[in-house]
């Protein structure tokens, strides 16, 4: 989906981070971009500030910097920037009572997908249990009445 | 005149549309062998009204008739050429014809290559598929006129997206279209099967083919889009999961699972319900696709279409159709007799856990990307779903689904051996454990790109390995003789799943990546990975539609200089836009990749350098999964046309 990935960033043409923005710490700055990664550009669709080359996206990545700078560990950045912007900033939604099935999806899709299989296997099972069951002496002995040739079970199938 | 003749071309295709669908679906009813003939030549024609009217809308394109609004919208007399045609497509309107002209060929697929099926079966096909296409040419009569005429006519158009005027735009959407449009014919099947309450190996033999080459299609088309992003975006990146490719993403892991099933349906008649299901799934998940994308439903700069009458239009065919399926479903699966027996161990189980994986993931997508949709909806509360998002969940289903993959193939149907089928994977896994153990001397951390790296070449060599295992003797030695009378579909399996291990070390390797951001003064050499780069000059150019800013750079290595890149700025006078063209040399199977942004007073200029170790994998990876799809494509006992011989002998040894 190129074509329209590519209309994501349509307003963008220089980079997002800039030399000028960056800090001078390594370390420091390997914190910020990772941080970056995970907060959304509020202007942009689905584009953390990290890429994106929005004003605000700037403004975001600058304030990263300053808060890492004045000490502050990544989370308690993360939950300064997640106060002030409220879930939509964040591009890993946090987990909260809405967000519960969301993350849960994949278990639930997982253990409704085995149940599936297993009760599936059952009804297989079941029902090829069935034609091993023997005939009552009686049922037999109608079938034999009715002149229906004694047949061998193993050429059901396969 | 052309134009109106397009028109109305389309109007007539609406008939024919309505003629395919009601007369071959009432002549199936009545057992009427008339009746249900008018499907192939209605499917045909129509095909070719839609066609004609495509052709009329491209030669408005190529000869810049200004009197259309969407050649004014999406055109400009002085675009390149291909881009002209190409930007047919490159609108709402436009694209939707594009995918009604893939539908209804589609529909003309069908008709010439459906000798060998029930009469029956082909006319509830084309009916559904005349539906389809009657409802699809509806939408765009009323809410999409790409014919729409203007007076007086502007001397000028507005050009076409800039971004979007690139050489990848012109293969990328119509791959796109053949892939998951191309799952309607698959959809139409599964429909006409339950419609007419028939569902054997052979209905399985029938739709592979489609399978594979929608399949194909939508490989092909994703990884082709995926490079174009990681070319034109400036930073590298190729997949955002972004909803717009998740849109894509759906229908491709659907159609993937159902690949499979239908093998085990075609080969031990097993996994009937699934696989219809999965038939309709898949189109499915390309109809919603389709929704989010032109409705506009995500609010986000990608749907071109934003109003909302468009949106409750598509929403109407979403629901009826998949509605429509699934309860036709519903009430005629439970009646399907039970397939083929086996056991849990065995090539069926394998592939009934492929399945499993692959629906936890494809389930997961599809919540992830329409979650957000559905909590503003109901709560009105405002949250994001990401890349962390999907690539926590999905990483720990997708590796281990990358695990077993060489295991099923190493099973044999109904009964296999799990320890034979491990023994014969040692090779692949002592070379994968020694590969994850060199990969992380040479690259170091992250680990789980080392782990993946690991897992990656124990799937391709576990692939490969079930080839050369086939190909032995009795004495043990692998034969070439042997190798070249193995089944096309043999290869196929190994080169799909070898590809799927190359595309996941090209993933693997992006956590190895260097990147510099800097601002480069002129004649100063900068560390990227292995490489120095230096600028050598900066100067504007004149493009036909544009302008640029290009930089010449020279990429080194200790002293030696291996090549020169030309990253640029372009700025497109008509849009007022610019966009960023990266520089990009491939040196072994990695990339040195160098994008430019401004230039500062001093003479510097901000660049962004990176080096991408074994980046290019990720897309000849896609290639060979594509590659391996057309092998099995082409086996001799798949290909659509001898199902009706290659079903007497029906003895044949299931491999």
């Amino acid at each position: 989906m190129g074509v329209l990935v590519a209309f994501l960033l349509f307003p963008l043409a220089a980079h997002a981070v800039t030399p000028g923005e960056m800090l001078d710490d390594p370390a420091l700055e390997a914190r910020a971009r990772a941080i970056a990664t995970e907060l959304r550009c509020l202007v942009c669709q689905n584009q953390s500030i990290d890429d994106s080359d929005a004003s605000l996206a700037k403004d975001l990545r600058v304030l990263v910097r300053e808060k890492l700078k004045e000490g502050m560990s990544d989370a308690q950045v993360r939950d300064f920037i997640h106060a002030r912007y409220g879930d939509f900033v964040l591009l890993r939604p946090p987990m909260k009572p809405g967000t519960l099935l969301l993350w849960s999806a994949p278990a639930i899709a997982l253990l409704a997908g085995a149940a599936a299989v297993w009760m599936a296997a059952r009804r297989r099972s079941g029902l090829a249990a069935a034609p091993t069951k023997a005939l009552t002496a009686e049922e037999r002995a109608r079938l034999d009445g009715l002149g229906v040739a004694r047949f061998d079970d193993s050429q059901s199938r396969d | 005149m052309i134009v109106e003749t397009g028109h109305y071309a389309l109007v007539l295709a609406l008939a024919l549309a309505l003629a395919q669908f009601a007369i071959p679906f009432i002549g199936a009813r009545l057992n009427d062998a008339a009746l249900m003939r008018v499907a192939r030549p209605a499917a045909i024609t129509q095909f070719l009204f839609v066609a004609l009217s495509y052709g009329a809308l491209t030669y408005a394109h190529v000869v810049s008739d200004f009197s259309l609004v969407n050649v004014i919208e999406n055109s400009h007399s002085l675009k390149p050429f291909i881009y002209k045609i190409s930007g047919v497509w490159g609108n709402h309107e436009g694209s939707m014809l594009l995918w009604v002209l893939v539908l209804s060929l589609c529909g003309a697929l069908i008709a010439v290559f459906s000798n060998a099926m029930p009469d029956r079966l082909r006319a509830d096909a084309l009916a559904v598929q005349g539906l389809l296409g009657a409802a699809f040419l509806l939408f765009i009569l009323q809410t999409s006129n790409p014919f729409a005429r203007v007076a007086p006519a502007p001397w000028e158009g507005r050009d076409l997206n800039p971004i979007l005027q690139d050489p990848g735009l012109a293969i990328h959407p119509p791959l796109l279209y053949l892939g998951y449009v191309g799952f309607s014919i698959v959809f139409s099947f599964a429909a006409a099967a339950l419609i007419g309450g028939r569902i054997d190996a052979g209905w399985a033999r029938v739709i592979r083919p489609w399978t594979l080459f929608a399949w194909i299609a939508l490989t092909l088309g994703i990884a082709m889009g995926s490079y174009w992003a990681y070319y034109t975006l400036g930073w590298g990146g190729f997949w955002f999961w972004d909803p717009v490719e998740n849109a894509s993403l759906m229908p491709w892991i659907a159609g993937t699972a159902l690949v499979h099933s239908a093998a085990v349906m075609e080969k031990r008649e097993a996994l009937k319900v699934w696989t219809i299901f999965l038939a309709i799934l898949a189109f499915s998940l390309s109809l919603l696709g389709t929704f989010l994308v032109r409705s506009g439903v995500l609010t986000s700069v990608h749907a071109f279409a934003s109003d909302p009458d468009r949106g409750v239009f598509i929403l109407a065919i979403l629901v009826f159709f998949i509605g429509g399926a699934l309860a036709l479903f519903a009430l005629r699966a439970g009646a399907l007799p039970v397939g083929g027996l086996f056991s849990p161990i065995s090539r069926e189980g394998a592939l009934v856990l492929n399945n499993l994986l692959l629906s936890a993931c494809c389930a997961t997508v599809v919540v992830g990307t329409l979650y957000p949709l559905a909590l503003e909806a109901i709560t009105g509360e405002k949250i994001s779903v990401g890349a962390p998002f999907f690539n926590t969940v999905l990483i720990p289903i997708a590796l281990p689904l990358a695990l077993l993959m060489p295991i099923g193939q190493m099973l044999s149907w109904k009964r296999g051996d799990l320890a034979a089928a491990l023994q014969r994977l040692r090779v692949a896994f002592v070379v994968g454990v020694v590969a994850a153990a060199a990969f992380g001397a040479w690259y170091g951390t992250p680990f789980l790109s080392i782990v993946t790296a690991g897992i990656a070449i124990y799937l391709v060599v576990g692939a490969l390995s079930d080839l050369v295992l086939r190909a032995r003797t009795s004495s043990g030695r692998p034969s070439l003789k042997r190798l070249v009378g193995l089944p096309l579909s043999a290869f196929g399996t190994s080169f799909a799943h070898a590809g799927m291990g190359l595309t996941l070390l090209g993933l693997a390797a992006t956590g190895w990546g260097v990147e510099s951001i800097v601002a480069m003064k002129p004649s100063s050499f900068y560390e990227v990975g292995p490489y120095q780069i230096g600028i050598e000059s900066v100067s504007p150019r004149q493009g036909p539609n544009y302008s640029e800013v290009f930089a010449v750079m020279a990429v080194r290595r200790d002293g030696a200089t291996l090549a020169t890149i030309e990253p640029a700025k372009r700025f497109y006078q008509v849009r007022r836009m610019s966009r960023s063209e990266a520089g990009i040399v491939t040196i072994g199977l990695g990339q040195v990749y160098a994008a430019i942004g401004e230039s500062h007073e001093d003479g510097t200029i901000d660049a962004r350098l990176y080096w991408k170790p074994l980046v290019t994998l990720i897309w000849i990876g896609a290639l060979i999964m594509a590659i391996g799809g057309a092998l099995s494509l082409a086996d001799r006992r798949l290909r659509i046309g001898v199902a009706r011989r290659a079903a007497a002998p029906a003895l044949e040894p299931a491999e």
